[in-house]
């Protein structure tokens, strides 16, 4: 046990409790929590910032709303419904399409409209959200992604995980729901995470379940050696997010869209340390790194340059 | 900076509570383990006297200072006497007074005291009295005397010396004339002995006083009255044995009364004699220490949980528990890194466990909480809306409770009775909790909760039933300190949990194999 510590040390394999107290605690003040915990004002300010989000089709505030949702969905196919302050991806609704006054839901399911009025009143009464406080529900375009991640995800949206450090993006994972995640894009409930070499965008290998693998455990498929397609503006996209909330230590959840490229789903003031096991190696070096560097540029398209130096540059010291 | 600052923190924390406790236990002898006892002696003066059918009015000297012991508790004994207790400057006196006292009359003075180091050192020193005046002897005693002193005085350094000298000489076994005529054929056991010696003393302008003790030992429990000198420096008052010129009291010694003052006095009755008996016992040190804190009225006494009215203090006894509960949990979450339902949940859950005992208490846990959950599943179907649906939740477990509490009767269990304390609220929200990880995450992740909480809530209860811990925490509450000091260097731990260690093994484990390249 103690050996096995001893060599993450070495590995700079960074913990919980050093997580907590390193870097969230040190580099991200509480007041800017606010702008990642409620997605609708962090959408605001991605939209003021002229970051491409998901369109918002409505916000539902109180139980009475949750009756009239049809009429923010009026005429869309596919929306997701999502608690404005939920975390770990809890309670998200995805509805992919209509069959006359059903809706499908990703996993195939048809839902009535009482079905999914439940499931907003279950939002707004806030158990999926931070602190079980009451809530909103967030009604907003359903991300139609891009096929190139089709032969490796079951169903639902898979997404990509940037983590930035202080502006500087400092590791990347691309997550793929499998069957066992039901469809969601989480590593704690069983999606696929690829960690993703930063400098040339490309899946450098995978885990489920804390597990290295090299296949979907679903299709069979390799998930090593895939080329993330406009993986430039993606870096840089995930730079700029630091513009919107100047937390130290955040996570940037993108999506691809097939039409609309690139989209920010949601900021994550507490991102977690999978993208590590994604990565196969530790944080610690890499923040270090960037670190040393002293104040990084302004421009989010040279911290995006910065990030691939530093990652090279990391990765072979580390591999020596 | 911020390092240094904790680091310092915690010093000062536990150089605090640790400096309490060392005073404890060195300054009142509190006992670090429970269940240890100390020596606590009974001794008990019996008066018989006949009475002359007329008022009688019985004067006793009782212990004041009673030396190497602390006084813990004291009765008077004496059916029909009325009592008053007179306290001068180091005398104390029991005066009982009868209307009538017909035939034999006995009565009881009975003391507790437990052995102290204290109290030896403190009640020696005291303000010199007046020399005495030279008394005039008559001859032969007054050249006899005059040749004795100046003799010893020139082979001694000092009063003490002096007395010594003096005593040896006055005991010595080939008595010359002086001496002799000093000794007047007295036994020199016997109070008019120490009479004598203070007597002859005078000559030499040295304040001398009788002093009546006891010496308790194992050996006997009738203990006689020994008479004892004691000589006045000019300083403080030392103790000499009148019959070999020894310096101090001997071992055990029980100052029962100071001065020449006759021990008991009896107005109107007849053969008036007091005997005296004494009786050793074991006593919890704890309760010694308590009194013997009460009786020296020490300031640390105020710092003892004893004060509080017992009601409280039993509360206390479970509230002082509750941070060693929290230490648990926190260990367990930072430094291993087990998943548990709320943060507090174990610690309800092990206070619960206190009522109903940890086989029962595990088995009213893993019922409540399944019956819940399905419950909940079952209400889920329902749709109804949050509030409601927990306080259903709530209502349900409550008449679960009920049912167990009712059934447990009737199998004859009493146990079902003290599951009162159970957490409900707590036990309610676990119940949503988990049904919601279930959900979201599946059953797996939302076992490995309960499991989880139910693992720490075991662990706290073990900890904070362990006799040894709540005899520590309720003496020295101060450890709480010591607590504090232990979560504010834990809040400063970055080191790995350990089910951590373990979920990114993988990362290592690569690197040693096969490093994968793209």
């Amino acid at each position: 046990m103690f050996a096995l510590a001893r060599k993450l040390a070495a590995a700079g394999v960074v913990g919980l409790n050093q997580r907590n107290r390193d870097y969230i605690m040190a580099r991200n003040p509480r007041h800017l929590y606010q702008r990642v915990d409620d997605k609708i004002a962090t959408k605001k300010l991605a939209l003021a910032a002229g970051i491409a989000v998901p369109e918002l089709y409505g916000v539902v505030r109180n139980a009475h709303d949750a009756r009239s949702f049809e009429n923010l969905v009026e005429g869309r196919a596919g929306f997701v419904i999502k608690p404005a302050h939920g975390s770990g991806g809890k309670g998200i609704l995805v509805i992919t399409d209509r069959r006359r006054s059903r809706f499908i839901k990703a996993d195939g399911a048809l839902l009535t409209a009482s079905d999914i009025e439940h499931h907003i009143h279950n939002v707004l009464g806030g158990i999926y959200s931070l602190g079980g406080h009451p809530d909103q529900a967030i009604i907003e375009y359903r991300v139609v992604f891009d096929t190139v991640f089709e032969s490796v995800s079951y169903r639902g949206v898979p997404d990509i995980r940037v983590l930035v450090y202080r502006g500087v993006p400092a590791m990347a994972m691309l997550r793929l729901p499998t069957r066992a995640s039901d469809g969601r894009a989480n590593l704690h409930q069983g999606a696929v995470g690829a960690g993703i070499d930063l400098a040339r965008g490309m899946t450098t290998l995978a885990v489920c379940r804390d597990h290295r693998i090299s296949e979907h455990p679903d299709f069979g498929t390799p998930l090593t050696g895939l080329a993330i397609p406009g993986w430039d503006d993606l870096l840089i996209l995930a730079a700029h997010c630091h513009a919107l909330a100047p937390l130290g230590y955040l996570g940037v959840d993108i999506v691809l869209d097939a039409q609309l490229g690139p989209l920010i789903l949601e900021l994550n003031a507490r991102p977690g340390l999978a993208i590590q096991i994604a990565n196969g190696r530790g944080l610690q070096t890499i923040l270090d790194a960037i670190d040393a560097r002293g104040e990084p540029p302004p421009e989010p398209a040279s911290r995006a340059a910065l990030a691939r130096a530093i990652f090279d540059a990391t990765n072979a010291a580390d591999g020596a | 900076m911020k390092r240094a600052h904790a680091l310092l923190l915690a010093a000062v924390l536990i150089a605090g509570g640790g400096g309490l406790m060392f005073l404890k236990v060195s300054r009142l002898g509190l006992p670090l383990l429970p269940g240890q006892t100390a020596p606590v002696w009974t001794v008990e003066a019996r008066i018989e006297f006949d009475g002359n059918s007329r008022a009688a009015i019985v004067v006793l000297d009782i212990p004041d200072a009673p030396g190497e012991f602390v006084t813990l508790d004291e009765l008077f004994v004496a059916r029909g006497y009325g009592l008053n207790v007179e306290s001068a400057k180091s005398d104390r006196r029991a005066e009982w007074s009868i209307r009538r006292a017909h035939g034999k009359q006995r009565l009881y003075y009975r003391i507790e005291l437990a052995p102290s180091d204290e109290a030896r050192l403190t009640d020696r020193a005291s303000h010199a009295p007046p020399a005495p005046a030279k008394p005039d002897y008559v001859e032969p005693l007054a050249s006899a005397v005059k040749d004795t002193l100046s003799e010893v005085r020139a082979n001694s350094a000092n009063i003490f010396t002096f007395v010594s000298q003096l005593l040896v000489q006055l005991n010595t076994a080939a008595p010359d004339g002086n001496i002799r005529i000093i000794r007047n054929n007295l036994d020199t056991a016997s109070e008019e002995w120490v009479g004598r010696l203070i007597h002859v003393l005078a000559g030499a302008r040295i304040s001398a006083r009788l002093v009546r003790g006891l010496v308790l030992d194992d050996r006997t429990s009738e203990p006689q009255l020994l008479s004892w000198l004691e000589v006045h420096n000019g300083t403080q008052w030392e103790g000499f044995n009148p019959q070999t010129g020894q310096r101090g009291f001997p071992d055990g010694f029980l100052r029962w009364s100071v001065g020449s003052r006759a021990l008991l006095e009896v107005s109107d009755g007849r053969n008036a004699e007091v005997r005296f008996s004494s009786s050793r016992y074991a006593q919890s040190l704890t309760r010694v220490a308590r009194d013997r804190a009460e009786a020296t009225h020490a300031w640390l006494n105020d710092l003892l949980l004893f004060q509080l009215p017992v009601s409280t203090q039993n509360v206390y006894r479970v509230l002082l528990m509750v941070p060693l509960g929290a230490l648990i949990v926190a260990l367990m979450r930072t430094v291993v890194g087990v998943p548990t339902l709320g943060t507090f949940m174990p610690i309800l859950v092990a206070i619960a466990f206190r009522e109903t005992q940890l086989a029962w208490g595990i088995a009213l846990f893993v019922l409540i909480t399944s019956v819940g959950l399905s419950l909940r599943f079952y209400l889920e179907r329902l749709r109804l809306l949050l509030v409601p649906r927990l306080c259903a939740v709530l209502s349900l477990v409550v008449l679960l409770m009920l049912a167990i509490s009712l059934l447990s009767v009737k199998l004859g269990f009493a146990q079902g009775f003290s599951i009162a304390l159970f957490p409900i609220i707590i036990l309610t929200m676990a119940i949503e909790h988990m049904s919601v990880i279930w959900e979201e995450s599946g059953g797996g992740a939302a076992l490995k909760e309960g499991i989880g909480s139910l693992f720490v809530a075991t662990l706290g209860y073990l900890v904070m039933t362990e006799p040894h811990l709540n005899h520590l925490m309720f003496l020295f509450p101060e450890i709480l300190l010591l607590l504090l000091a232990v979560f504010v260097l834990l809040g400063r731990y970055t080191g790995y949990r350990m089910t951590e260690v373990l979920r990114f093994r993988d990362i290592v484990a690569a690197e040693d194999d096969v490093r994968p390249r793209s």
